[in-house]
């Protein structure tokens, strides 16, 4: 029998997707060629994150930090949710400004947002070196496991009456049906979410591979108690540069300290650059110079589906397709709301919030 | 110079104290391996935290010298790393020996103070060949992109270090398997209690029960008589008739024959039990009683220690790292001892689990082809005839299905990150183990598990990730 929808790649993205679908009544068959995570999810950090702005942007991953809150209560264990928050830092006076201008956004959001001279960042981050311009911290931000979770996602799909299928590679995802090595399947609609390799089997996709390295230690309990993003952050996300670093560091549950992030377009070159991890490690040591000594037990290179406007593409892509993808650093933040969102729009409902700046068909050109 | 201090590990041990650590579900955990592969003898020692207990020396830290650039460098100072490196620059190359223990001897020659006799000669030779032997040295990375480079932590210094010829002796390790109580401390490896006692660990008197497979039962058993401890019994779990056979061939190799001989004579009074094997080990805090099966029966021992490894493992990280064709678990080889690799060669138990003989041999193929020196056909020989040795000891020590069934849902598999049995699903590939239950991602680095994860699951290793083998933050800082 035909499934009312296939949804193609089994990241957290897809997982996402389908249980929408799924919750939505529709019978879903979710297909992935290797593992489920086995794509940017299993390399990524886990971090959900709310931005400020720009605008779109606060729209959708505050939309989609509710659904996590609401995900949270159900997700089992191992998906290490962790109410932890973000503490955005400001090494000079003009990241303090823009600290200070974001506490106001959200203040007058309703959100809450505590900002923190270097005094009270002292004390609610120990580790921090001295000298840091200030810092803020927004509570409501919270880490996971996402493999975890794009498991719990997909168990709940099969609970539905989906299917799961490893091992079936898509070459060709188009209106109402897909192709490959299995031949031909037919679904009432098909959501390519195939995340930085969604333009492999749906041609002109504006999507590109954008690389990241990370690191991550041994345990290390009580050394760091939040995420810990730098401001200049933002400029090494929302820009182009050649190869830019911007130090992120997350305390796992367990411990770990997982160092990121550096950022570079370079296809699909998936070699550790030492010289680029090494700037990504002196950036992170230059705010917490405790992790100089820390144990690193591996190293790793994942790549986010970047589009020009770094916002995904989210609903119809031609009759019978639907994109979920490109994500780009967000993929973790934004899969639920990724995913209710694409599914209204194939159901003919209308997303809780406005999805034409996400419109998959919008036009866009890469730099 | 001689140095008979013992490591911290030993200096514990005859403490008493043989639970180092909590593993992270609060499991008392102590020394496994005792030659850093394991980490769980980790202690936080000035302060550090994940310090290998079984690593820290009796001696000064060592600061060693490493140039930036050698003709010729070999990694591992067992008996093939000590062959290679001694010929290469007896031959007049610029060698560079890179070793992570406080001296040379790899895991047999391992030694404090004086060197075993075996161990002597070469051991000279190499003083005297002008080779740089850098100890206390962690190859932690290789370039993979046509350079020919290792990166190399010492003890918190980051050194790059440019080749020519590149001779791979990384040696073997213990293969553990799980089974209930497996995790209790003084439940170590055989080879680990080679190492203990080698480290300075007193066993006078220590009842010890030795289990698992392979000719390292029976030399460690003799070991450890010497060494004043009482062995009630070793188990081997190959069957009698594959030994008989193993036997009978040994007697073409009368220097091992006599090696044979010369173990059951120290060990005359000790029962020495085939086709058994450990099914339990019991105590609170440690081991305390273990339950043995052979002959289809089940007995209880009361012990001190239990010493069980089911034969050795090649380290392969670093020959994956680089790309080396891996073939059934080993490295490939030409008849020159190099790999799919150009000028990386490969020598010792990374090609085949021989011992020192066949180490040595070939490391010295190895360096003579590195240096474009003349390689005598006696040598091939030689090697030729150690490498049907190999063969014959696989055979028959053959690991038997039942040791599959051992662990129950509640053992744990990787130790480190206290994954149990029942969290892994068979049906998933190795990655999606990874993934979903972290086995194998806690700082041994799946040298533990992924042997264990391979005999029961047959999943098989796969890509490697830098760094090889845990190394600080700091020396990651260093720019290429």
């Amino acid at each position: 029998m035909k499934p009312d929808a296939i949804v193609v790649g089994a990241g957290i993205v897809g997982a996402a997707c389908a249980d929408s679908l799924a919750r939505r009544g529709l019978r879903v068959l979710v297909l992935e060629r290797g593992i489920p995570s086995g794509g940017t999810t299993g390399a990524g950090m886990g971090h959900v994150v709310v931005m400020e702005n720009p605008e779109v942007e606060f729209q959708i991953t505050s939309y989609s930090l509710r659904l996590w809150r609401e995900l949270a209560a159900e997700l089992p264990p191992d998906c290490e949710d962790d109410g932890c928050g973000t503490l955005w830092l400001a090494e000079d006076d003009e990241e303090w400004q823009h600290a200070r201008m974001q506490a106001d956004a959200f203040h007058a959001r309703g959100l809450e947002a505590e900002l923190l001279s270097p005094r009270a960042l002292a004390d609610f981050e120990p580790a921090l070196r001295a000298g840091l311009a200030g810092g803020l911290y927004l509570p409501a931000d919270r880490v996971v496991y996402p493999p975890a979770v794009t498991r719990f996602l997909l168990d709940r799909v099969i609970a539905r009456g989906g299917e799961l299928r490893l091992g079936a590679e898509v070459r060709e995802a188009g209106g109402r049906e897909v192709l490959g090595a299995f031949g031909r399947l037919e679904a009432g609609v098909v959501i390519n979410a195939a995340g930085a390799w969604a333009p492999e089997i749906t041609k002109g996709l504006p999507i590109e591979p954008r690389k990241g390295h990370l690191v991550i230690t041994d345990r290390y309990p009580g050394l760091l108690r939040h995420q810990l993003v730098e401001l200049g952050y933002l400029k090494s996300a929302h820009g182009n540069a050649a190869a830019s670093v911007a130090m992120n560091v997350q305390p796992r549950r367990t411990g770990q300290i997982l160092i990121g992030s550096s950022r570079e377009f370079v296809g699909w070159n998936a070699q550790i650059d030492r010289g680029v991890r090494a700037r990504m490690i002196q950036r992170a040591v230059s705010f917490v110079p405790a992790l100089s000594g820390l144990n690193v037990l591996r190293s790793w290179v994942g790549f986010r589906p970047a589009t020009p406007d770094k916002l995904p593409l989210l609903g119809f892509w031609e009759d019978g397709l639907a994109i979920d993808a490109g994500h780009e650093g967000l993929g973790i933040t934004l899969a639920p709301a990724s995913g209710e969102i694409v599914a209204d729009l194939v159901t003919g409902a209308r997303p809780a919030i406005d999805s034409s700046p996400f419109d998959a068909r919008r036009s866009l050109v890469h730099a | 110079m001689r140095d008979e201090r013992p490591s911290l590990l030993a200096e514990r041990w005859n403490r008493g104290d043989h639970a180092l650590r909590e593993s992270i579900t609060g499991e008392p955990r102590g020394a496994l391996c005792a030659m850093g592969s394991c980490f769980e003898c980790r202690v936080t020692l000035d302060g550090l935290a994940h310090v290998r207990a079984c690593m820290v020396d009796g001696s000064p830290p060592l600061h060693a010298e490493v140039p930036a650039r050698c003709e010729v460098a070999v990694v591992g100072g067992g008996p093939a790393g000590i062959a290679a490196a001694t010929v290469a620059a007896e031959h007049g190359a610029t060698t560079l020996l890179l070793d992570e223990s406080a001296r040379p001897g790899g895991q047999i020659w391992r030694h404090r103070g004086e060197a075993p006799k075996d161990a002597r000669s070469w051991l000279d030779r190499l003083a005297r060949s002008g080779a740089k032997v850098a100890s206390g040295a962690t190859v932690f990375d290789a370039t993979t992109d046509g350079e020919r480079a290792l990166f190399v932590d010492l003890g918190g210094r980051t050194v790059k270090v440019a080749f020519e010829q590149l001779i791979l002796a990384t040696g073997a390790r213990e293969r553990f398997l799980p089974f209930p109580g497996w995790t209790l401390p003084n439940v170590v490896g055989v080879g680990g209690a080679q190492a203990l006692v080698k480290a300075g660990a007193d066993f006078t008197g220590r009842r010890v029960v030795l289990g698992g497979t392979g000719p390292l039962l029976l030399a460690v058993a003799a070991l450890l008589t010497r060494a004043g401890a009482e062995v009630l019994c070793v188990l081997e779990q190959a069957p009698a008739s594959r030994l008989a056979q193993f036997g009978w061939q040994l007697a073409r190799s009368p220097r091992r024959l006599l090696d044979a001989m010369r173990y059951r004579l120290a060990l005359s009074s000790t029962p020495y039990l085939t086709g058994g094997y450990v099914v339990r080990a019991e105590g609170d805090g440690r081991v305390e009683e273990v339950i043995l099966r052979a002959r289809g029966g089940d007995t209880r021992l009361r012990c001190d220690v239990l010493a069980v490894g089911f034969g050795l493992v090649p380290n392969l990280e670093l020959p994956r790292h680089l790309g080396c064709t891996v073939s059934e678990g080993f490295v490939t080889v030409d008849q020159r001892q190099e790999t799919s690799r150009a000028s990386v060669f490969c020598a010792g138990e990374t090609i085949a689990i021989g011992g020192a003989p066949a180490a040595l041999i070939q490391g010295e193929i190895a360096a003579r082809a590195a240096t474009g020196a003349e390689i005598p056909r006696a040598l091939l020989t030689a090697r030729d005839r150690e490498r049907r040795f190999a063969d014959r000891l696989k055979r028959a020590f053959d690991l038997r299905p039942e040791l599959r069934a051992l662990a129950t849902p509640d053992t744990i598999i990787c130790r480190c990150e206290d994954v149990r049995a029942r969290a892994i699903d068979p049906a998933w590939s190795a990655r999606q183990a990874k993934l979903y239950t972290r086995v194998g991602m806690g700082p041994c680095q799946g040298r533990v598990c992924g042997p264990a994860l391979e005999f029961l699951h047959g999943w098989s290793a796969d890509s490697v990730r830098p760094p090889l083998k845990p190394v600080t933050t700091h020396a990651l800082e260093v720019e290429a």
